[in-house]
């Protein structure tokens, strides 16, 4: 299921790694120790603290996987624009019998986030306007009116220790076993509506043409979906707060994106990830005696995301940087070799190997530069270096590579020159990118194209492939053969 | 939809003249014709642009759609299967409305259409040509993976089953969905510019694979943006610009005074064409 092993690694190094420094920076807690602390919040044995827990993972799975759909679909805004739309409906339930009544207030913001994706709706069929705009809108009227309406209650005698203000930034202490039990109705609800409607779900999102040509109900879907978005949020508002719960959807779901090319896969991950940190946030929050948990939920989910940016097997930028480093490494060394070989060329193939003075000349390199490149050589076993004596031996394998990058790059100058009808003089320079990365397939073809040329437009020769197998590297070359640069 | 009622039949066999629209249509036996369109004006934003169109397609023809940009003719293809509003007329498909004969109607919409960096991989997106016939909630079988799998084959894609979809050549992208059309199993299929922006190699399989499916009695619709290849390639032509120009044998509506009305103005374009014509003619 999960294959990169690498991110759970990480992952519990940054546990380990914030852990006495968020205890020490928030400090309150100067007797008891982290471990302790650790112990208490995760044994599930204090019941406030196990609802925290209970919550946050619930939390989790459900932005988690509805956050990987509202990725792949390019709603990211929508969420934001439906988490901010709640808020006056969140304030209206709770108006309506002055308490904190969970039932009230998940009716009344899903009602308001209806309404805030219908307006976006209306203003984009009705108007010019785009989505984008419509989404501006819609999000910051909305946020507006909450807010009003928001602090009207904490004006009212009851409002002041309502604890309305949670919404903002998120309690998660504050769940209770109502809030508990909504939650868990929306999870298994969102759960159910994924593993039934997985497939209808991945091609709508990939080709909602396509989707409806095959008689799929995408309206539908697409409406269940927001339906079920606008649930999440509400459950999630009074652990992750209004302003960022669109962040616990969106972020697990983007570090999910950059870690796999399955949507399957995507959504494992995307929900262990919010899982992560749901209970992560809750458990930091916790240390800091009761911070707001929304912000330290959103931060740990950044901090998973950054963690897939940077070492992402295939997306992540430190593997882009390695194999773009290994790539121009193995550049310079095919070089290298093409020096040699030519330094051996221009004697025709008599005598020792090549010093380090020849190649300085040939490379145009400082002697310290080549002596650095010709260690990089002799580690990869493609030559020996006599260091006294200042002079390079190409091993069998690296007359073969030699030769083989010379044959690439005379064979394209051949190519470009004769079929291509470029002057002989200006091939030179995109034989030098050319000659390393064509491939053995595209050399046969261009060998028999130029009907087995012997000779490049300078009127050097050009190893053929077949001379170059035969040297295979397993055989060792007969006693006093010249060209391989050995010492006899 | 406003529901008319279907055309008489008319004598069966009749050979299909050139349409002008205003003439009416020689008629084939209504319930065998896997296309039937009448009165179709779609419009965008109130403003129509595709106008009173009829249409009657024989069965086990290849019909090409040519005309400008903006004719509408990808605005044909989404109408008949019913992803646009009508403002008037009605489509039949073997003489039902769409919605009822979904599954003898395979869709290859145009390449750009998609997001290509979605997570999913080829194999996944030919199994998507099995979902139609799966059914709500059901989860594809052993059996839909070999039908893919056969219709990966077909396209020359087998080698690429498990890549991710970004990392394929614009005709190989082509090509997978090519054989998600092939794995819906239809007797109509609808094509939208399946040459564009695709290699040598990926166009002749393609014309390869159009041909297979005409031999098997399928019928295939297919917008095409190049006029040269639009007379080798189909039996049929439709000449579109908003109306219905013509519609008839190639060899019949492909000529100078035909191409202008469908192209208007567009002379350089024309006189290229017409000199190839008068070229391939005499």
């Amino acid at each position: 299921m999960l294959r990169q092993p690498k991110i759970w690694l990480l992952f519990a190094l940054l546990l380990a790694g914030l852990l006495p420094a968020e205890a020490a920076k928030i400090g309150d807690l100067t007797d008891t120790n982290v471990l302790d602390q650790a112990w208490r919040f995760f044994s599930l044995r204090d019941p406030s603290l196990r609802a925290v827990l209970l919550g946050s993972v619930l939390l989790g799975v459900t932005c988690g996987l509805l956050g990987s759909f509202i990725v792949v679909r390019k709603m990211s805004l929508m969420g934001d624009a439906l988490s901010h739309a709640v808020l006056p409906g969140v304030a209206l339930g709770f108006l309506w019998n002055m308490t904190k009544d969970p039932v009230a207030i998940f009716i009344g913001a899903t009602i308001a986030g209806l309404l805030g994706t219908m307006a976006v709706y209306a203003i984009t069929h009705t108007t010019r306007l785009k989505e984008d705009t419509a989404l501006g809108l819609v999000l910051a009227s909305f946020f507006a009116v909450g807010i009003c309406l928001v602090k009207m209650i904490e004006r009212l005698p009851t409002g002041a220790k309502s604890g309305i203000d949670k919404f903002f930034f998120g309690q998660a202490a504050a769940l209770s076993t109502e809030d508990l039990q909504l939650m868990t109705g929306v999870t298994t609800v969102v759960i159910a509506a994924v593993l039934l409607c997985y497939k209808e779900l991945l091609v709508s999102s990939f080709d909602p043409g396509f989707a409806r040509a095959t008689g799929l109900p995408t309206r539908l879907l697409h409406h269940g979906l927001m339906l079920m978005l606008a649930a999440a949020v509400v459950i999630a508002l009074q652990a992750v707060g209004v302003v960022l719960v669109s962040a616990m959807l969106i972020t697990p779901a983007a570090a999910a994106y950059l870690l796999t090319d399955r949507m399957h896969r995507m959504l494992v991950i995307a929900a262990a990830f919010g899982v992560a940190s749901g209970v992560l946030g809750a458990f930091l929050s916790f240390l800091g005696n009761n911070l707001p948990t929304g912000p330290f939920m959103v931060l740990a989910a950044s901090f998973l995301f950054g963690a897939a940016f940077l070492f992402g097997p295939r997306h992540g930028t430190v593997a882009r940087w390695w194999r773009q480093r290994s790539r121009s490494q193995r550049v310079e060394r095919e070089n290298l070799l093409k020096a040699i070989f030519r330094v051996l060329e221009d004697r025709e193939f008599r005598g020792e190997g090549a010093t380090l003075q020849e190649l300085c000349a040939l490379r145009r390199e400082t002697i310290e530069q080549i002596r650095q490149a010709v260690r990089a050589l002799r580690q990869h076993g493609m030559a020996t270096f006599d260091e006294a004596g200042e002079a390079v031996y190409l091993t069998p394998e690296g007359w073969q590579r030699a030769r083989a990058v010379v044959r690439n790059h005379r064979l394209w100058e051949l190519y470009l020159t004769n079929e291509a009808k470029i002057a002989a003089d200006h091939v030179h320079a995109d034989a030098e990118e050319i000659e390393h990365v064509l491939g053995e397939e595209v050399v046969r073809q261009l060998e028999k194209g130029l009907a087995y040329a012997t000779r490049d437009p300078h009127g050097r020769i050009i190893p053929s492939s077949a001379e170059i197998l035969q040297d295979d590297p397993g055989r060792r070359p007969a006693e006093g053969m010249v060209g391989y640069g050995r010492k006899t | 939809m406003s529901l008319a009622t279907p055309p008489k039949p008319g004598p069966e066999n009749r050979e299909l003249a050139i349409l002008t629209p205003g003439q009416t249509a020689p008629v084939a036996d209504p319930r065998a014709l896997p296309l039937e369109i009448h009165d179709l004006t779609v419009s965008y934003h109130r403003k129509p642009v595709l106008w009173g169109i009829d249409l009657q397609v024989p069965k086990g023809k290849l019909v090409g759609i040519i005309g400008p940009n903006g004719a509408g003719k990808s605005t044909l293809i989404k109408a008949i299967m019913g992803l646009l509003p009508l403002s008037s007329g009605w489509v039949k498909i073997f003489g039902e409305p769409f919605q009822s004969n979904l599954r003898r109607v395979g869709y290859v919409p145009q390449r750009e259409s998609v997001d290509w960096d979605f997570p999913v991989n080829v194999m996944d997106v030919v199994l998507m040509g099995r979902y139609g016939r799966l059914g709500l909630f059901k989860r594809p079988k052993k059996q839909d993976r070999e039908i893919a799998r056969e219709c990966l084959e077909k396209v020359k894609m087998l080698p690429y089953a498990d890549r991710q979809i970004a990392n394929l050549s614009g005709g190989q992208q082509q090509r997978v969905f090519l054989a998600r059309a092939l794995a819906q199993e239809s007797d109509l299929y609808l094509m939208d510019e399946p040459f564009a922006g695709v290699d040598a190699a990926t166009e002749s399989a393609i014309v390869e694979i159009m041909h297979e499916l005409k031999s098997r009695g399928k019928t295939l619709l297919v917008v095409h943006h190049d006029l040269p290849t639009a007379r080798n390639y189909f039996d049929l032509l439709i000449l579109l610009n908003m109306r219905l120009v013509a519609f008839g044998p190639t060899e019949e509506v492909f000529n100078y005074e035909l191409l202008q009305k469908t192209y208007g103005g567009r002379l350089t374009i024309l006189s290229e064409v017409a000199d190839a014509v008068r070229q391939k003619t005499s």
